[in-house]
């Protein structure tokens, strides 16, 4: 997987810079400045990620939102998933540190899908453009889907 | 200064590794190798992700696009506005100032759905960094269902709101201030 992505910048970086070099060197300027704003935030959460992941023991994490755990975890990791607001170079590493460390494909699907469709703290903002009811009704129907797309992971991976 | 202020939960975390090494010897020892490995495994594939959102941020213009994507674009419109939200950077909070610009610019509440659906899940560069932690089977099934959910939640929803309230909130996105 990792190659393939290199190869892929490459070529983007390739073209890009056989079209314009100074917006390849704007987007380069751009990647590293993108990438510097979420150093902070990232650098700490792998702190506590490492942590976290020492005092818990995999029983704990499967006996939470482990395969066993059925629609129980599958509820608990989507209402993690809406509270919480993780930006996904984030999301991603911790869901697969859990993933493991003894979670299910289901429950951290579950985790996934809502941390990125719903966002109960962020509903306010959405009233403020859109309107209570599009705003309730957006979320609602994601919250639904969210659980539909966990369940379809738990069919499918293992 | 202000740079610094941002590494401040670091720098705390940091100190609390330290005081952890002399409370808890082995405790630290677990916990330094897991976030080594997970930083390891991170700065693998970080580079080529960030080099691909800059290349994106520059290449894709917003202006263009916004102009297509009114009420009678059709398949078009639906098509540009899952591009433009999958090629998008930022949180999903970040989508509601674009998706106002647009209704106040005369896309239609379906389409900007849609771009919001694009926006918070199918990210053309939070995609590979998913198939790479997350494995390609997971990422694939995940974003094959989205699309369907993401047009079926905008679907629903221009149903479900009706024509009164869509009026409604093409009116109100006129008053608000960007």
């Amino acid at each position: 997987m990792d190659s393939t992505i290199y190869i892929i910048t490459a070529l983007a970086l390739g073209v890009s810079f056989y079209k314009s070099k100074d917006k390849t060197i704007l987007a380069l300027k751009k990647a590293w400045k993108s990438f510097e704003n979420i150093l902070p935030q990232f650098l700490s959460i792998l702190l506590i990620i490492g942590f976290v992941l020492s005092i818990l023991n995999a029983n704990q994490i499967s006996e939470l939102i482990g395969q066993e755990s059925g629609w129980k975890g599958v509820l608990i990791a989507s209402i993690i998933g809406s509270i919480t607001l993780i930006p996904g170079f984030i999301a991603f590493p911790l869901a697969s540190a859990l993933l493991n460390n003894g979670a299910g494909y289901m429950q951290i699907g579950a985790f996934i899908s809502t941390l990125m469709m719903v966002g109960i703290v962020t509903v306010p903002l959405e009233i403020k453009f859109f309107g209570k009811k599009a705003a309730i009704l957006r979320n609602s129907l994601a919250f639904v889907f969210s659980l539909f797309v966990a369940f379809m992971l738990g069919v499918f991976l293992k | 200064m202000k740079n610094l202020k941002r590494y401040r939960l670091f720098f705390i975390l940091i100190l609390g590794y330290g005081v952890l090494y002399f409370i808890n010897e082995s405790l630290f020892n677990m916990s330094t190798q897991k976030t080594s490995s997970s930083l390891l495994e991170m700065i693998l594939v970080l580079p080529p992700v960030f080099i691909l959102l800059g290349l994106l941020d520059v290449w894709v213009k917003r202006e263009t696009m916004v102009k297509m994507m009114g009420k009678d674009s059709g398949i078009m419109g639906i098509l540009l506005a899952f591009f433009l939200g999958s090629a998008a950077a930022g949180p999903l909070y970040a989508a509601f100032p674009v998706a106002l610009t647009l209704l106040k610019k005369g896309s239609s509440f379906r389409n900007v759905l849609i771009l919001i659906g694009a926006w918070s899940t199918t990210k053309i560069p939070l995609l590979i960094f998913e198939a790479s932690s997350m494995g390609l089977n997971f990422t694939l099934i995940r974003f094959g269902l989205n699309i369907f959910g993401i047009l079926g939640i905008a679907l629903i929803s221009e149903i479900v709101l009706g024509h009164k309230e869509l009026e409604e909130i093409h009116a109100r996105s006129l008053s608000i201030e960007n």
